[in-house]
């Protein structure tokens, strides 16, 4: 089998996502792999060559894949990946952007957000808001995947020595450009990377209350999230979104503030391994899947949390 | 400028879905179904742009069983013109789904292709995508603004760091995120009207379309069930328990 991986970076740094898709590569077993597609990537490309487990580097340095559109990189997928046997991308939203286009071009399905293989052509995916699991075994002949970073871990960014190989753009047909962008500005983790996160919801009734969790936040090291009740209401945008439709997060301490816990939030943060909910109304159903909930008012109880730490 | 609008029909998204006994897939009988809320989104999308005069007439097509009209007349009790339904019992996949799309592209012309970005039952988010694909037009996904100036379209997606903006030359494809807009109610005598409007019942073969499936669903289980927990009476207990139980902090 061969497996080629699509890294997801920004040209000088890989994105930590693409780590756990190498992993659930290796679990397909077989050869891997790398795609660097950017603008003078050769930053991203070198980290690339040291990640654990890579055969091959493939580096596309061009100007087309500058932004990573889904536009030029489905035909450079869908080009490079005719002689594999799986394509593996992160499910971020740029995976999700390109993936299903270099699909529909190779005339394959795609398997999307696997939690785990079960075999080379036998995976594992949450269907209906993660209240279901679903196994799905696929006959195509190129497998094509996005994988979900909280199924799998990490390798290690550093010990491998891939070979490094330059490969031709694909044409681009110029119906779309890279107009602008908002990017959120924070010193603390990503969301998806963090070890603990702390996020507020519509309880926190406004934006400048986020202000304490932030606080906790930097005192933990933590990062801050948020149900979509809050971000839907403009307390805060729209990347620190948790849930179902939003980032999905796996750490090792989750703390829910003034979040009730509609099941689009819990389908994005329930496979923490410590849960934590505060909320004044004990009815709220986050309590039904924290390990330790605190019934209290969240204005009292978050600055007394902060003062203890 | 004529618009085209999938629609899906699913589970209600407020009904709790059960696995079955015998894990061959969730059970759907007697179950609420509905719009998918996405489809919902790009529904009204479609009619500001109609109302704004951008847009002249709204298409809407749904892929699936004769009572997916159901989720057609809704759409058209919203604002849209006329309806297609590509009638079939067979549950298909993504790329089926965007072949018969691509056929109803080619036979109405859209220059704007608006679906949501994923159903609530499979949550694949391909469709759109795949679409754009096979017919070698452009893509703004996850939008959460759209903005017609000629024959260009700029959308703002979100995306995981932040929004960004990507400008398409039309004819183009969105795929809706949940913040584009807030989905109107029907009002009634608008749903009386809906049932005059124009609704045309086709099948995959007659679009030319054949069908395959490369997919299994071996099985269906339900997730690890999370049992609740304690509750603690104070911060200084939340504190020692994260501390010395869980040894998190």
């Amino acid at each position: 089998m061969s497996i080629l991986v699509i890294a997801e970076h920004d040209n000088s740094a890989i994105n930590g996502a693409t780590l756990n898709t190498i992993s659930a590569a290796k679990a397909i077993g077989g050869d891997i792999d790398l795609l660097v597609a950017g603008e003078s990537c050769g930053a991203a490309a070198e980290a690339a060559a040291k990640i654990e487990g890579v055969a091959k580097v493939l580096v596309a340095d061009d100007a087309t894949y500058k932004y990573q559109l889904a536009e030029p990189m489905g035909d450079l997928v869908a080009e490079l990946g005719k002689g594999y046997t799986h394509i593996l991308a992160p499910a971020t939203t740029t995976g999700k952007d390109f993936l299903p286009r270099a699909a529909a071009l190779l005339d394959v399905n795609m398997v999307s957000e696997i939690i785990k293989v079960e075999s080379a052509d036998t995976f594992l995916r949450p269907i209906y808001a993660g209240n279901a699991i679903a196994t799905v075994q696929s006959s195509d002949a190129i497998k094509v995947i996005t994988v979900r970073a909280t199924g799998f871990d990490a390798v290690a960014s550093e010990g491998g020595s891939a070979s490094v190989e330059s490969v031709a753009a694909v044409a681009d047909k110029g119906v779309s450009a890279f107009v602008g962008e908002e990017l959120a500005k924070s010193d603390r983790p990503e969301l998806t990377a963090a070890s603990i996160v702390i996020s507020g919801g519509r309880g926190m009734q406004n934006g400048d209350n986020f202000e304490m969790l932030y606080k906790v936040a930097d005192k933990l090291g933590a990062a801050v999230g948020a149900s979509r009740a809050a971000v839907d209401a403009g307390f805060v945008p729209n990347d620190m979104q948790v849930g179902q439709t939003g980032k999905i997060v796996a750490p090792d301490l989750y703390v829910a503030v003034g979040i009730s816990g509609a099941i689009q939030h819990l389908a994005g943060m329930k496979d923490s391994k410590v849960i934590v909910a505060i909320n004044k109304d004990e009815e709220a159903p986050i309590f039904q899947v924290a390990d330790y909930g605190l019934v209290a008012d969240l204005f009292e109880a978050i600055p007394e949390l902060e003062s203890k730490l | 400028m004529k618009v085209l609008v999938a629609v899906k029909r699913v589970i209600d998204y407020n009904v709790k879905v059960r696995v079955k006994a015998d894990n061959s897939d969730v059970d759907l009988a007697n179950v609420k179904m509905a719009m998918n809320p996405f489809c919902e989104i790009a529904v009204e999308e479609a009619v500001r742009l109609k109302e704004k005069g951008v847009a002249t007439e709204i298409v809407v097509v749904s892929i699936g069983p004769k009572v997916a009209q159901e989720q057609i007349r809704t759409s058209l009790a919203l604002g849209a013109d006329r309806g297609i339904l590509v009638e079939t019992e067979e549950k298909l996949e993504s790329l089926s789904v965007a072949k018969i799309l691509k056929a109803i592209v080619d036979k109405e012309q859209p220059q704007l292709v608006i679906l949501g970005k994923q159903s609530i039952d499979n949550d694949n988010n391909q469709t759109g995508q795949m679409l754009g694909a096979l017919t070698g037009l452009p893509q703004g996904t996850f939008a959460s603004e759209v903005t017609v100036e000629g024959d260009k379209v700029n959308v703002t997606r979100e995306i995981d760091s932040g929004l960004r903006t990507v400008g398409l030359t039309m004819p183009a494809i969105v795929t809706s995120d949940l913040r584009l807009n807030e989905p109107r109610y029907a009002s009634l005598p608008n749903i009386m009207k809906a049932k005059r409007k124009p609704l045309e019942v086709v099948a995959p073969a007659d679009l030319g379309v054949e069908v395959k499936s490369t997919q299994t669903l071996v099985k269906v289980t339900p997730p690890a069930e999370r049992s609740a927990g304690i509750k603690v009476a104070s911060v200084d207990e939340l504190v020692d328990k994260l501390k010395n139980e869980a040894k998190v902090l």
